[in-house]
């Protein structure tokens, strides 16, 4: 039923923002359909709805965000003076590292943002044995451990206080 | 005042956005280009939205392009994946020059 409600909300928020500037044409439709959609596939939506009363868990992900982003950008700069440079300096290989992750949630978010900072790129996940398979654009180490510190943990330790 | 900052992210947007498509050209196999094409054609492409955002303001079509901004960065990297995903098993070779390929190790010792 909460995940239901929080669907609801979450869909009559995007609907608003959809139709903006919001009138009561709007919010009589709104309703109907975000009711409706909650209705029919509400109960896949969220799995631990109890995870959204923790007020805590908000401040994490607002300390992750510029974080991401700013590694995005580097990551920009790093392809952007990789493809630039004449000899295009590449070591690309597909590594294997370790993840104590266990959520779906946080696991999709770790590989997105995985394939969204410098040189990495999500291939696969073992959600049993909490392996990722990372395409590296320049490995600095083909051992599990090493490549584990240098592209897993900055994200992990937020992605868990945020999702576990 | 927005309108220049609206034009100077645009332009930054259209510049990674260049840097994607030459990325595309010049990299070797599957995988590299879309490091390329999934990191910076989302930044970019995020960072003319944004223009798009100042330039407008709280207009219906600057709401619009926020809420793009939002879609594109949960879609994109997902994506990338699927490709990714897909093209190593049905057997796409990684290319000549790559270091070691943990993923085709790991499943030969399973089959």
């Amino acid at each position: 039923m909460r995940s239901r409600i929080i669907l609801f909300i979450l869909g009559l928020f995007v609907w608003f923002l959809l139709s903006w500037p919001p009138d009561l044409q709007h919010l009589l439709v709104g309703v109907l359909v975000a009711g409706f959609v909650a209705f029919m596939t509400g109960d896949m939506f969220v799995q631990r709805p109890q995870l959204f009363t923790h007020i805590k868990r908000y401040f994490w992900f607002a300390y992750y965000l510029p974080l991401f982003i700013w590694e995005c950008i580097k990551a920009n700069i790093d392809v952007a003076y990789r493809v630039s440079h004449p000899d295009v300096p590449i070591h690309p290989g597909i590594v294997k590292v370790k993840t104590t992750l266990k959520s779906e949630t946080g696991l999709t978010f770790l590989a997105n943002s995985i394939t969204l900072t410098p040189g990495t790129l999500s291939v696969d996940v073992d959600q049993d044995g909490g392996f990722l398979y990372i395409h590296w654009i320049d490995v600095k180490d083909k051992d599990i451990e090493i490549a584990t510190k240098i592209v897993v943990e900055r994200f992990e330790k937020i992605l868990r206080r945020i999702f576990e | 005042m927005n309108n220049i900052f609206g034009i100077i992210f645009i332009f930054v947007g259209l510049a990674f956005d260049f840097f994607g498509c030459l990325g595309l050209v010049r990299l070797p196999d599957v995988y590299n280009r879309l490091q390329a094409s999934t990191k910076c054609v989302t930044l970019g492409t995020c960072s003319i939205m944004f223009g798009v955002f100042l330039m407008l303001g709280f207009t219906p079509a600057g709401i619009k392009s926020l809420l793009c901004i939002i879609f594109l960065i949960l879609t994109a990297p997902v994506s990338a994946h699927a490709i990714a995903r897909g093209a190593h098993r049905s057997g796409v070779k990684l290319w000549k020059g790559s270091v070691v390929d943990r993923y085709a190790e790991d499943k030969e010792g399973k089959e």
